[in-house]
């Protein structure tokens, strides 16, 4: 049992760090090609995360969305424009810097009241969990509690979701679907 | 496109291919008993097509699954997501109550929740492949404005 939880707080420091890493080399790197790769490990990292939180179905969606896709639709996007970040003046990274310093503080302030990791008086265990775990089984009848609440309680939540699909799907097509298709010399010839 | 003659990557994609739509539907037809559900299924059931699409070009991609596919797919996901809640209403339940869809309220639950999965996994599919699709066409046209059979193919969507 011991051993078990030294085993559990390794992985997570040891994710955590790596998360860490990478998401330093992200913001240090130049090369956008390199930090389409990086952002797709940092993905899988997330992906390890979720699975030790137990959370398999989101470790799943991470892994799939964060790492496959969009790591491929990001390459697409450099196809497009340009593999190399252009560098920032000083200034302005100094303005960065600060704006960022200033969130991260009151991210940390706003998670101070949080309650802690597992901790069974929390809110979010008393509110509805308790009802989803204890009787979606004689409501719903499905061994697995998360499609219940995706697709049953929550399942008004998830038509709108799917309709974000559909309508992200249709505003590429309608911004970039049918361009350049009769093709000349120029270039504002697009064919919409 | 320019991973045509590599042979090592068509080969083994065509290993791979029919095991990620396996899997996929492995997933979205197994989504109530372990992890994974339309979304997952759908976006792995892309994968296996932007995978084919990456390695023999958008333009064969394009002639496995022609646009006007995709585009009704992704209308149909949303129709089939949509529709459920309205049957439930003709029934005399309320939006997405899938309980009227059977005389037994359990199975109502079952048939609801594996209808409306799949019409998020169609979604979720076309959706992917759209957008991969066209951010793929307009960097084609732009890497080779001068084959305009390729650039007419690949950016038809």
């Amino acid at each position: 049992m011991n051993v078990e939880i030294v085993t559990s707080d390794l992985l997570n420091v040891a994710t955590l760090v790596i998360m860490g890493i990478t998401g330093l080399a992200i913001a240090r790197i130049r090369n956008l090609f390199a930090v389409v790769m990086l952002s797709g490990i940092y993905s899988l990292m997330g992906a390890t995360l979720y699975v030790i939180l137990d959370a398999v179905d989101v470790a799943f969606t991470e892994a799939a969305v964060g790492a496959g896709a969009s790591t491929v639709l990001m390459i697409g996007t450099l196809a497009l424009t340009s593999d190399r970040e252009k560098a920032t003046p000083n200034a302005r990274a100094i303005k960065g810097l600060f704006v960022c310093t200033l969130i991260f503080a009151a991210l940390v302030y706003g998670s101070i009241d949080m309650p802690l990791y597992g901790d069974p008086s929390a809110p979010v265990h008393n509110h509805v969990a308790p009802r989803y775990l204890g009787e979606s089984m004689g409501e719903i009848g499905l061994p697995n509690v998360v499609t219940s609440v995706l697709a049953s309680y929550r399942g008004y939540d998830t038509m709108g979701e799917t309709f974000v699909i559909f309508t992200a799907a249709v505003g590429v097509l309608t911004l970039i679907g049918r361009a350049r298709r009769k093709k000349g010399g120029k270039d504002g010839g697009s064919g919409s | 496109m320019m991973m045509r003659r590599k042979m090592v990557l068509r080969v083994v994609s065509k290993l791979l291919i029919p095991f990620i739509l396996l899997f996929a539907l492995y997933v979205q037809w197994h989504g109530d008993f372990g992890p994974g559900g339309g979304f997952q299924a759908g976006v792995i059931f892309a994968a296996a097509f932007m995978l084919y699409g990456l390695i023999y070009g958008l333009g064969t991609l394009r002639e496995a699954l022609p646009s006007w596919v995709t585009r009704l797919v992704l209308s149909l996901g949303v129709l089939l997501y949509a529709g459920v809640g309205v049957v439930c209403l003709l029934l005399g339940g309320n939006f997405l109550d899938y309980d009227v869809l059977a005389h037994d309220p359990l199975h109502g639950q079952h048939y609801g929740i594996i209808l409306v999965e799949f019409g998020v996994g169609l979604t979720v599919f076309a959706g992917i492949i759209t957008i991969f699709c066209a951010f793929a066409g307009r960097a084609a046209a732009d890497v080779n404005p001068h084959d305009p059979e390729e650039t007419a193919r690949a950016g038809d969507d």
